[in-house]
């Protein structure tokens, strides 16, 4: 494939020069991916801070350093930015970098587009963060925003509102692109049953993202006219109806948890076979299960609104559908177990953080059905039980799959090799504070300490003082995965073109680092 | 920007029999950070013009301006590439996918509105006038149209009668001109393409004068507004957001149609009057739905 660049020579005189109008003005996808990874990472360290904050305040009974409000705010942006800015684009930088390689196509079918979405990423974040300092604070009623509290609150919720609606307009872009990227640029003989897993999952994930970003925007739309041109859309006494709006959110809240785990599993599902020295097992079971899980999703929102007086109907409904979500799950989950099964298996880095993955996302995914059973769900909601569960869900099963992917694919995008000590290290602390974090929150649920509440009774103090230590550990080891990748980015053994011996794929037939431009031919995919 | 010189093409001329297929790769490009530097003005301008800020109605205008300005300077670009004819039958198939993809969102976004509608109809209302609820808002009779218990203002509902009727046919008229224009286009046949399109415009913008007319009437004979409970909401939400995407679309419509003029529309190269085609089928679909869920029923 010759690629036709507008202007002269234009594609070999900017690798040369990288001053910040390159950077600001890149149609590449490499680059514009690196934009996408630094942006969610120093994102994840600002989410991350709010949530060391909140778990300083609850360290011990009582107010210490913040007022109920402040800390409100803080559970607020903490779970908007981990969500839309921290998790989400790191998934889409990683389908920038990744998605053309492995599809062997010279860039994203939109580039111009593709920089659109990411420069719509820090204007939101703008927006977040300065949302602290308007009268009145930050939107204090949690990522959810739910009505009457959110029809109430001051500045800091318009400001919200359009962030959302900011990122909305991102991801939906970021989607279309990845969609008509998938369809459209593959090499010519890589049909999409040849295509590698990660691209299935990111095809199944954008198709998700179409579908409930824009019910996102019109929710909140609403809730807009709400606060500010008399409408009563959530408001009984002009006919309207608060749970409304919990049933809208929830039609996009629940996918949107699946799009922040399918590429995880697309992820998982690319190290393991790398790692074991077997292909995937069952890969068409597992693009089944892709499609099982994805088109679940649309249908369990109710599960989130047990506690609202559904009616029982309504609720056995969403508790099956929910359930049923397991088996499809339960299929992955066999696949990677079958994958490494009589394998030649290694636990460098990235499998590291792949086996781990399956270890702790497992428990989520266990406390998952847990809550789906109404009855049971009905004395745990808004309990720490359900923070231990989405935590054990988001960090445990998004995070740690980006770091396996991240540590995976260093090597492929810097030409070095990471510092494995460090990595596993990383790996180590993370793990183990993570479970003294969140394992706890478990039994606090369940004996019943409320979440979104900075005090509580004596009696939770010794497991809330254990979740805090492993909150500040697993901070601070989070810290040495930056050294890891600026020790890489600068240095380290180098990775040739291919530094896993296991791996397959188009993205191992071309140099490390990846050139400006690859695959100006068409590879040749049998 | 300058507008992308296409010498490039032939820097690899030497090799071109080695490869398939060329793809066109667009040079580096200040419009996409533009852009997002003028949504953050807007929005900005936005919150302080709903929380009462000095500077908000100001600095939203300016970021409308800009977004406009930036808006024309991306599609310059774009239809200066695509005039200078580096979009292949591959970047063609992508763009399709993109209009087809991005129309599919509008209807998600359409969807979450009329699902309001239904659930105010179907649940909150009914609810609020049986059961428990009727204990706390005795004299709530319920049904449809119905304002809401806490609303004292009586409901003057719209009729479908007249306006709203021959909207229907209007708009519904266009679809099948821009339907033609298609034909037309392919067929190579410039003066009926020129013909439907600008019949494809006036229907739209005789649609528009029309909702213009019904939201006076609304306004200062029925008394009719955005506060006046479920049915006020929900009836100028969703027409409201209908008339800003014919908006949208009757603006693209006259982008083809001065293209069309300029002679940028042929019959192999016509992808802008397919999406426009499409957009516009899609604004008539949700106006017939919208006709017969809001007016009708």
């Amino acid at each position: 494939m010759a690629i036709v660049v507008g202007g002269e020579g234009v594609g070999e005189a900017r690798s040369t020069r990288k001053g910040l109008r390159y950077w600001l003005s890149s149609t590449n996808h490499k680059e514009i991916g690196t934009l996408y990874l630094a942006f969610s990472l120093s994102m994840f360290f600002v989410g991350g801070i709010f949530a060391l904050a909140i778990r300083a305040e609850l360290f011990q009974p009582g107010l210490q350093f913040f007022n109920p409000v402040l800390f409100n705010q803080f559970v607020t942006l903490h779970g908007m930015i981990m969500v839309f800015a921290a998790i989400m684009p790191a998934f889409v930088g990683f389908a920038n970098w990744q998605l053309p390689l492995m599809l062997g196509a010279p860039d994203m079918a939109f580039p111009r587009l593709n920089n659109m979405s990411f420069w719509l990423l820090p204007p939101a974040a703008v927006l977040l963060v300065a949302s602290l300092f308007v009268p009145g604070g930050a939107a204090a009623g949690g990522w959810t925003m739910y009505p009457p509290l959110s029809v109430q609150m001051g500045p800091g919720m318009d400001m919200l509102i359009f962030g959302v609606h900011l990122l909305g307009i991102s991801s939906i872009a970021g989607a279309i692109n990845i969609i008509a990227t998938i369809f459209n640029m593959r090499a010519p003989g890589m049909t999409l049953m040849k295509m590698p897993i990660f691209a299935w999952t990111w095809l199944i994930t954008a198709y998700l993202i179409v579908v409930v970003m824009p019910v996102l925007a019109s929710v909140v739309t609403m809730l807009l006219f709400d606060r500010h041109f008399g409408t009563h859309f959530f408001n009984a006494a002009g006919g309207g109806d608060p749970v409304l709006f919990q049933h809208i959110f929830w039609y996009f809240g629940h996918p949107e948890v699946y799009i922040l785990i399918l590429p995880a599993f697309g992820i998982v599902s690319t190290v393991i076979p790398t790692f074991a020295r077997k292909p995937l097992f069952g890969y068409r079971s597992m693009v089944a299960a892709t499609i099982a899980i994805a088109f679940l999703s649309i249908w369990v929102w109710g599960h989130h609104m047990f506690t609202v007086g559904f009616p029982v109907g309504g609720q056995l409904f969403f508790m099956y559908a929910t359930m049923l979500i397991a088996v499809p799950t339960g299929v992955k989950v066999f696949i990677w177990i079958a994958t490494m099964w009589r394998g030649s298996m290694t636990f460098e880095t990235p499998m590291l953080w792949a086996v781990g993955f399956i270890f702790v996302f497992l428990l989520g995914g266990i406390t998952g059905i847990i809550l789906a059973c109404a009855a049971v769900d009905i004395q745990l909601q808004d309990t720490y039980y359900v923070v231990a569960h989405f935590h054990y869900v988001m960090v445990a099963g998004s995070l740690f799959a980006l770091f396996a992917g991240a540590y995976y694919w260093l090597p492929k995008w810097t030409g070095h090799m990471c510092d494995e000590t460090l990595g596993r290290w990383h790996f180590w602390l993370s793990m183990i504070f993570f479970n003294l974090t969140f394992f706890v929150q478990h039994f606090l649920g369940l004996a019943g300490m409320p979440r979104r509440i900075p005090d509580y009774p004596l009696q939770f103090t010794e497991f809330n003082m254990i979740s805090s230590i492993g909150a500040f550990g697993f901070g601070l080891s989070q810290l040495l995965f930056i050294y890891v990748v600026v020790k890489c980015i600068r240095g380290g053994p180098v990775a040739g073109p291919k530094p896993w011996d296991g791996a397959t794929g188009l993205e191992w037939t071309v140099p490390s680092p990846a050139p400006h431009h690859t695959f100006t031919k068409p590879p040749v995919v049998a | 920007m300058k507008p992308p010189a296409m010498a490039a093409a032939a820097q690899d001329g030497a090799e071109r029999h080695d490869y398939a297929v060329e793809y066109f790769v667009p040079r580096p490009s200040m419009w996409p950070i533009r852009t997002g530097i003028v949504l953050l003005l807007l929005v900005a301008g936005a919150s302080l013009w709903l929380n009462g800020g000095e500077p908000g109605p100001g600095l939203l205008a300016v970021a409308l301006l800009l977004l406009a300005l930036v808006l024309i300077g991306w599609f310059r670009d774009i239809v200066g590439e695509g005039n200078q004819g580096v979009y292949d039958a591959q970047v063609d198939r992508s763009f399709r996918w993109g209009m087809a993809t991005f129309i599919f969102t509008e209807v998600m976004f359409f969807g979450g509105l009329f699902a309001t509608l239904f659930y105010v109809r179907e649940i909150s209302i009914p609810d609020l006038a049986h059961g428990l609820s009727a204990e706390l808002w005795p004299g709530f009779k319920g049904g449809w149209p119905a304002t809401g218990p806490g609303i004292d203002t009586p409901l003057h509902p719209m009729s479908w009668r007249g306006a709203p009727a021959l909207n229907t046919i209007i708009l519904l008229a266009s679809g099948v001109a821009i339907t033609w224009a298609g034909a037309a286009a392919r067929s190579g046949k410039r003066t009926q393409l020129i013909i439907a399109l600008a019949l494809t415009l006036a229907l739209g913008v005789r649609f528009l004068v029309g909702q213009a007319g019904e939201y006076h009437h609304a306004f200062s004979d029925l008394g009719l507004t955005l506060g006046l409970g479920a049915y006020g909401a929900t009836f100028f939400i969703l027409t409201g957001f209908h008339g800003l995407h014919v908006t949208i679309g009757a603006t693209m419509v006259a982008v083809v149609l001065a293209r069309t003029l300029m002679r940028q529309v042929t019959p192999t190269s016509h992808f802008i009057l397919d999406a426009v085609s499409w957009y516009w089928h899609f604004v008539g679909v949700v106006w017939l739905l919208l006709f017969v869920v809001v007016y009708l029923l």
